[in-house]
C-alpha cells in the first residue's frame, strides 16, 4: 500500500516536470501549423528576401528583412552600450569592490532587471529623447537609437551579475600567481580572470542579446511602428515584436493571413533566441564542467 | 615614466571607470524614478486609485486595471505555484541521472529564455482560441503561469539543493519513506527560498505586457472583472494606453500608474529579499 502510494506520488512529480516539455511542443507545434499555413499563401523566398513589409496595407508585401533590421539596429545599440558597462562593473565588484560594498550593490543592480518594460518604454519615450534631441535635433520622436540605450540599461545586470559570478568562480590560487608575478590587478584581471571565465562571460552576453531580441514594450513605445530597411538609428522602425503588439491591438480577423503573419514574424523570433539560449546553455555548462 | 608606475596608474584609472559604471546604472534608475514622481505624484490620490477610468484626461482612475493585475496574480499562482513546486522535487530529489533529465534540464532553461510575447501567442492559441476562453482573466492566468513556471522551478530547486544532505539521512535512517522526507523535511527546511523565488516570480509576472496584449486584453474595461471569465486589463496595459494617446495630459496618469505599479513591483522584491536573508542565516 505505502508503496503504491509513493509510486502514484512520484508519477505525479514527474508529470509536473512533463508540462515543461509540453510546452516546448505546444509553442512549436503552434507556431508552426499557423506559420505553415502562412507560407502556403506567401512563398519563403519572397519572405526571406522581399526588402518591404506591408501586410496591412491593399499592396501587400511580406519580406521580414526590414523587421529583422529593426530588430538588430535595436539590439546591436543596447548590447553596444551594456557590454562594455556590464563587464566592467563584474571586473570591479569582483576583483576591486570591498565585499560589503559587492553585497549591497549587486541586489541594487538587479532591480534594474525587476523595473516591468512597459515602464522603461516610457522612460525612453518621455526622458531619454526629448534629452537625445537637445543635441541630435535631427532626431524623430520614435527612434531605435533612445529604445537601444534604455534597453540597454535594462539588461546591464543580466551582463554583471551573471558574468560577476563566472569571475568569482575562478580559483583563488590563479589570483595568488598572478600577483607573486608582480601583475597589478588590472593585469591579473585582463589577462588571467577574464580569459580564465570567458565561457562564463560569453553565456552572459548571449543571454543578454536573446533578452534584447525578444524585449516588447521598450521598442513598441519608443521605436516607432514603420517598418523599413535601414541601419539609421535616429528614424522609426519596426522590430518583430512591435509588429506582433500591433495586430494584436488591432482588429485583424481570426484565420487571416494577416492573423497569420504574427506567427509566421513569432517563428522567426523564436528561432533566433532558440539558437542563442542553446549556446548561452553550452557556454555556461563549459564553464561549470572547468570550475565546479 | 617607468613601467611600474605607469600599470599603477592604469590599474587606478581602470578603479574609477569601474566604480564610475556601477554607479551609472544606479544614478540612472534615480533620474528615472525622480522623473517620474515629478510627472505623475500630483495626479495620485485615493480617487485615482478607486475610480472607473474615463475618458477625460484628469477624471476616473485605475481601479479596473488594478483589479484585473490583482485577479491575474491570484490565479497565476494557483496554476503556476503547485506545478512548479512538484516539478521541481521531481527534478531535485526523485529523477536519475539519464536522458530524460538532461533533456527536462535544458528544456527548462530553454524555456527561460523564451521572450515573453512567444508565449502570448501560445495562449492566444491554447487558451483563448482552442480551449475557448477568450481574452478572458483565466487565459490570462494560464499564459503568465507557463511563463513563470520555468523561474519557479529553476529557484525552487536552488532552496531544496540548499538543505543539508545530513537531514535527509536522518529522515531516511528513521525510516521515513522519499516523500514523507520530501514533505515533512525538506519542504519546511526550504520554505523560505521556494517563497523568496515564487515573490520574484510574481513581481515579474505583474508587470508583463506584452503576452496579455497578444492574447487580446483589453485596453479599455469599463467595469472591474468579477469572474475568471470576465474580459479585463491589467496595470501596465493601461500604462500603455496611456502612453499611446497623444493628448499630453495622459502622460501625468500613465506616470501616475506608473508609480503604483513601481510600488507593487519593489514592495514584492524587498519582502523576497528580506525572506532571502533570514532563510539563508539559517543554514550558516
Amino acid at each position: 500500500m505505502r508503496k503504491l502510494k509513493e509510486l502514484l506520488i512520484e508519477r505525479t512529480l514527474l508529470s509536473s516536470a512533463l508540462v515543461t516539455i509540453a510546452v516546448t511542443v505546444g509553442i512549436i507545434l503552434v507556431l508552426s501549423i499557423q506559420a505553415f499555413a502562412f507560407f502556403s499563401e506567401v512563398s519563403i523566398i519572397d519572405f526571406l528576401t522581399d526588402t518591404k513589409w506591408t501586410p496591412l496595407f491593399t499592396e501587400k508585401h511580406f519580406g521580414i528583412l526590414p523587421l529583422l533590421a529593426g530588430t538588430l539596429l535595436t539590439s546591436f545599440i543596447a548590447i553596444a552600450f551594456a557590454v562594455p558597462v556590464g563587464l566592467s562593473i563584474s571586473i570591479y565588484l569582483s576583483e576591486y569592490a570591498p565585499k560589503s560594498f559587492r553585497r549591497t550593490i549587486k541586489p541594487a543592480l538587479e532591480l534594474l532587471a525587476g523595473v516591468p518594460t512597459v515602464v522603461y518604454g516610457f522612460f525612453a519615450l518621455t526622458v531619454v529623447t526629448p534629452f537625445l534631441q537637445g543635441f541630435m535635433p535631427g532626431l524623430s520622436g520614435f527612434n531605435s537609437l533612445s529604445a537601444g540605450l534604455v534597453m540597454g540599461v535594462m539588461i546591464i545586470p543580466y551582463i554583471s551579475s551573471l558574468s560577476e559570478d563566472a569571475l568569482h568562480a575562478v580559483p583563488y590560487s590563479l589570483r595568488e600567481a598572478a600577483y607573486g608575478m608582480g601583475s597589478t590587478k588590472l593585469q591579473n584581471a585582463f589577462k588571467v580572470i577574464v580569459p580564465a571565465a570567458s565561457s562564463g562571460i560569453i553565456a552572459s552576453i548571449i543571454l543578454a542579446i536573446s533578452r534584447a531580441i525578444g524585449e516588447t514594450m521598450i521598442v513598441a513605445i519608443a521605436a516607432g511602428q514603420q517598418p523599413r530597411l535601414t541601419l539609421d538609428p535616429t528614424v522609426p522602425i519596426e522590430t518583430i515584436t512591435t509588429y506582433i503588439v500591433q495586430v494584436s491591438l488591432g482588429d485583424v480577423p481570426h484565420d487571416s493571413l494577416e492573423y497569420r503573419t504574427i506567427f509566421a514574424a513569432g517563428i522567426a523570433l523564436f528561432a533566433f533566441t532558440f539558437l542563442l539560449n542553446t549556446l548561452s546553455y553550452k557556454a555556461r555548462k563549459k564553464f561549470q564542467e572547468k570550475y565546479e | 615614466m617607468n613601467n611600474i608606475t605607469k600599470n599603477r596608474l592604469k590599474n587606478n584609472a581602470f578603479k574609477v571607470w569601474g566604480i564610475a559604471c556601477t554607479l551609472l546604472g544606479l544614478v540612472l534608475l534615480a533620474i528615472f524614478i525622480g522623473s517620474i514622481l515629478m510627472d505623475g505624484l500630483q495626479r495620485i490620490s485615493w480617487e485615482f486609485i478607486t475610480e472607473l477610468p474615463s475618458r477625460f484626461v484628469d477624471q476616473g482612475g485605475i481601479f479596473t486595471a488594478l483589479m484585473g493585475s490583482v485577479w491575474i496574480l491570484v490565479l497565476t499562482t494557483f496554476i503556476a505555484l503547485p506545478l512548479g513546486i512538484a516539478a521541481a522535487i521531481y527534478l531535485e530529489e526523485y529523477s536519475k541521472k539519464n536522458k530524460l533529465s538532461s533533456l527536462l534540464e535544458i528544456n527548462i532553461s530553454n524555456l527561460a529564455g523564451v521572450p515573453s510575447i512567444i508565449y502570448g501567442l501560445l495562449g492566444l492559441e491554447i487558451f483563448a482560441r482552442i480551449m475557448q476562453m477568450g481574452a478572458s482573466i483565466l487565459a490570462g492566468s494560464f499564459t503568465l503561469a507557463l511563463l513563470i513556471l520555468p523561474i519557479i522551478i529553476v529557484s525552487t530547486r536552488e532552496a531544496i539543493k540548499a538543505v543539508p544532505k545530513s537531514i535527509r539521512d536522518a529522515s531516511f535512517a528513521l525510516g521515513a519513506s522519499k516523500w514523507q522526507t520530501v514533505y515533512h523535511q525538506l519542504l519546511p527546511a526550504s520554505f523560505g527560498g521556494i517563497l523568496t523565488g515564487i515573490i520574484l516570480a510574481l513581481s515579474r509576472a505583474v508587470g508583463e505586457t506584452a503576452p496579455l496584449i497578444v492574447i487580446g486584453a483589453l485596453a479599455y474595461v469599463p467595469f472591474a472583472p468579477s469572474t475568471p471569465m470576465d474580459q479585463f486589463t491589467v496595470l501596465p496595459i493601461q500604462i500603455f494606453n496611456w502612453i499611446s494617446m497623444p493628448q499630453h495630459g495622459f502622460e501625468q496618469n500613465a506616470a501616475a500608474a506608473i508609480i503604483i505599479l513601481l510600488f507593487i513591483t519593489f514592495a514584492m522584491n524587498g519582502i523576497a529579499v528580506y525572506y532571502r536573508n533570514r532563510w539563508q542565516k539559517k543554514f550558516k
